[in-house]
């Protein structure tokens, strides 16, 4: 079977930014592929190369075995894209979008309605149907956007950070939207800051950082590279963080992860369990904490297991 | 949420040029018809302009409102409809911004169709607003010698000529970055190009070297074209002009922007 999509060293520059400096990437049809990364990491431009809308500086796209400079028109016969920002006219109503896109994909005005009522339904905006897009929440825009992308079921679909600003109801009413897609044997591509999200969603996933892959695999493979969970504390006073990084170094040996704020220290577990062998120790030494907490590893996390240094994006942002 | 997403699973061929640009122009009225507001300039602007004009400097400059309005009414129409072209700029800009383009630009289709559907749709609405100031004109008494042919046959050349401008602004959308700066930018050319022609005021009375410039300006043709043909006048030479002209511009600009709008952004 042709791969769904492969890069060979795609490379793209915005004047003097480099946004992608070689992709290579391999996505097997009937997959969920997540490719994971912060902002400015690369994501949006390698999907927008890969729905034909940019032209790749240097390197090859194939999609299901067609180049996407080359074979443009051949590529946007069997992908959708869902970008973003709602791509939709919020101007129409939710009904005359899906028709828009029907009548544009080839339906008859007739076929065009009747998929618009039936995609409509099946993404729960039924009741929304004859209300301008303008009117819906964010969730129900993302619905609507991405239900304008399966009006004819692509072989590929592409969603651009689906869940970005989405309440936590809204995401899992997308997350389970994309696993029914991918069910249906789409092979779906999208793009994420969040690692549960990818973690949630896809089989397989690249972590991109500075318009390169840093490093690709199943979920597990990553976490493997990260510890399988990780260790916040909030201590009671700045003086005592000090104290308790030496204490959790010498229970956990070097896991501390890098962190800005003065009164909390992030470590990396091996395991949940080593986490009363730490609490333990600083209950010894006194150390107070306002908070104890085990979680998931974040996409910082990961990124510091993985290159040493923590997230720009994330770290500019970050309390003084 | 039971129903199955798949319920085409080929894919059907996607919509021919014709069928595409028609859709296209379906989704620029159905905007009409969602946001009627976007016909407020199209409808007071005309009307506002015919008035204030016509009894304003009629008496001073004809005579009387009445026989100013003979010469003006044409001239108000051409002016309008030419501000009205800064809306299809206007309209790709926004859509750009919002995504809708990326959509439009992965979908199978034949790439001018959405320019050209807002191009279709605009015309609609240049019909509308010409539609009013005529009646408007009929109000105050405008009395065209080339009756109602003489009437439309204007009306079609002062759209051809319009259609090419917006090939301008629709460059200018793919440009500058938001829908208020394709307005300012369009401006600075309309303001000139309708002000400094002979809508308002015949050449005879300016000096000798305005006379020069504004001889030369394309809307001093339509304007004569527009006025010759309401009134019955023989002015093939000047619909020649325009016909030419417009020809030129779609030419020289439709690729460039046909271009814009294949790159990337």
């Amino acid at each position: 079977m042709t791969d769904a999509i492969e890069t060979h060293g795609l490379a793209k520059r915005f004047g003097d930014t480099r946004a992608l400096d070689g992709v290579d990437l391999r996505i097997r049809q009937g997959s969920v592929f997540g490719l994971l990364g912060p902002n400015g990491a690369g994501k949006t431009t390698t999907i927008r190369i890969l729905a034909t809308l940019l032209r790749p500086d240097a390197g090859t796209a194939m999609v299901l075995g067609h180049d996407v400079v080359r074979d443009a028109r051949k590529v946007r016969e069997k992908v959708s894209l869902t970008g973003q920002y709602a791509s939709v006219d919020e101007d129409l109503t939710g009904h005359e979008n899906l028709v828009l896109m029907g009548r544009l994909l080839g339906l008859s005005w007739r076929g065009a309605g009747a998929r618009a009522t039936e995609l409509l339904e099946a993404f729960g905006l039924a009741d929304a149907a004859g209300r301008q897009v303008q009117t819906y929440s964010g969730g129900m825009r993302r619905r609507i956007d991405i239900a304008a992308s399966l009006v004819a079921i692509p072989e590929i679909l592409f969603l651009d950070e689906p869940t970005t600003g989405l309440d936590p109801r809204s995401r899992s009413q997308v997350w389970e939207l994309v696993r029914r897609i991918a069910a249906e044997g789409t092979t779906v591509l999208l793009t994420t800051q969040y690692l549960d999200e990818a973690d949630r969603l896809a089989e397989r996933l690249a972590v991109i950082d500075h318009g390169r892959v840093i490093a690709e695999g199943t979920s597990r493979d990553l976490k493997a590279s990260v510890g399988s969970s990780a260790l916040h504390l909030r201590l009671a006073s700045a003086d005592q963080r000090a104290r308790a990084q030496e204490l959790v170094s010498r229970v956990l040996g070097e896991a501390i992860l890098p962190g800005s704020d003065p009164m909390s220290v992030t470590a990396r577990l091996a395991s949940p369990a080593q986490a009363a062998a730490v609490l333990a120790a600083l209950t010894e030494d006194r150390v107070e904490l306002a908070e104890f907490s085990v979680g998931n590893p974040s996409l910082d996390e990961v990124f510091f297991a993985l290159t040493g240094r923590a997230t720009e994006t994330e770290n500019s942002e970050g309390k003084p | 949420m039971t129903h199955p997403l798949v319920a085409m699973r080929a894919r059907p061929h996607p919509a021919s040029a014709p069928s595409a640009v028609a859709t296209l122009a379906w989704r620029a009225m159905l905007k009409i018809k969602h946001v009627p507001f976007q016909l407020f300039d199209v409808t007071v602007m005309p009307i506002m302009f015919t008035l204030l004009f016509t009894y304003i400097f009629g008496g001073a400059l004809a005579g009387s409102p009445r026989e100013y309005i003979q010469y003006l009414l044409p001239g108000v129409l051409v002016q309008t409809i030419i501000f009205i072209t800064v809306y299809t700029g206007m309209g790709l800009n926004t859509d750009i911004h919002k995504g809708l383009y990326d959509r439009f630009r992965s979908l199978p289709m034949w790439q001018p169709a959405p320019l050209l559907g807002a191009l279709a749709g605009d015309l609609f609405r240049y019909s509308v607003a010409s539609a009013l100031i005529l009646i408007m004109g009929l109000i105050l008494g405008f009395r065209p010698q080339g009756g109602a042919v003489g009437v439309l046959l204007a009306v079609v050349l002062v759209m051809v000529f319009c259609f090419a401008l917006s090939w301008c602004w629709i460059i200018i959308g793919m440009l500058v970055r938001t829908p208020e700066s394709v307005m300012t930018t369009s401006f600075v050319f309309l303001m000139p190009l309708t002000f400094a022609s002979n809508i308002f005021v015949d050449l005879k009375t300016m000096p000798g070297w305005l006379q020069e410039v504004v001889g030369r300006n394309p809307v001093t043709h339509l304007a004569n074209a527009s006025r010759g043909l309401m009134h019955g006048q023989p002015v093939g030479a000047e619909v020649a002009w325009v016909l030419a002209a417009s020809a030129v511009v779609v030419i020289a600009a439709s690729p460039v922007a046909m271009r814009m709008y294949r790159k990337e952004r």
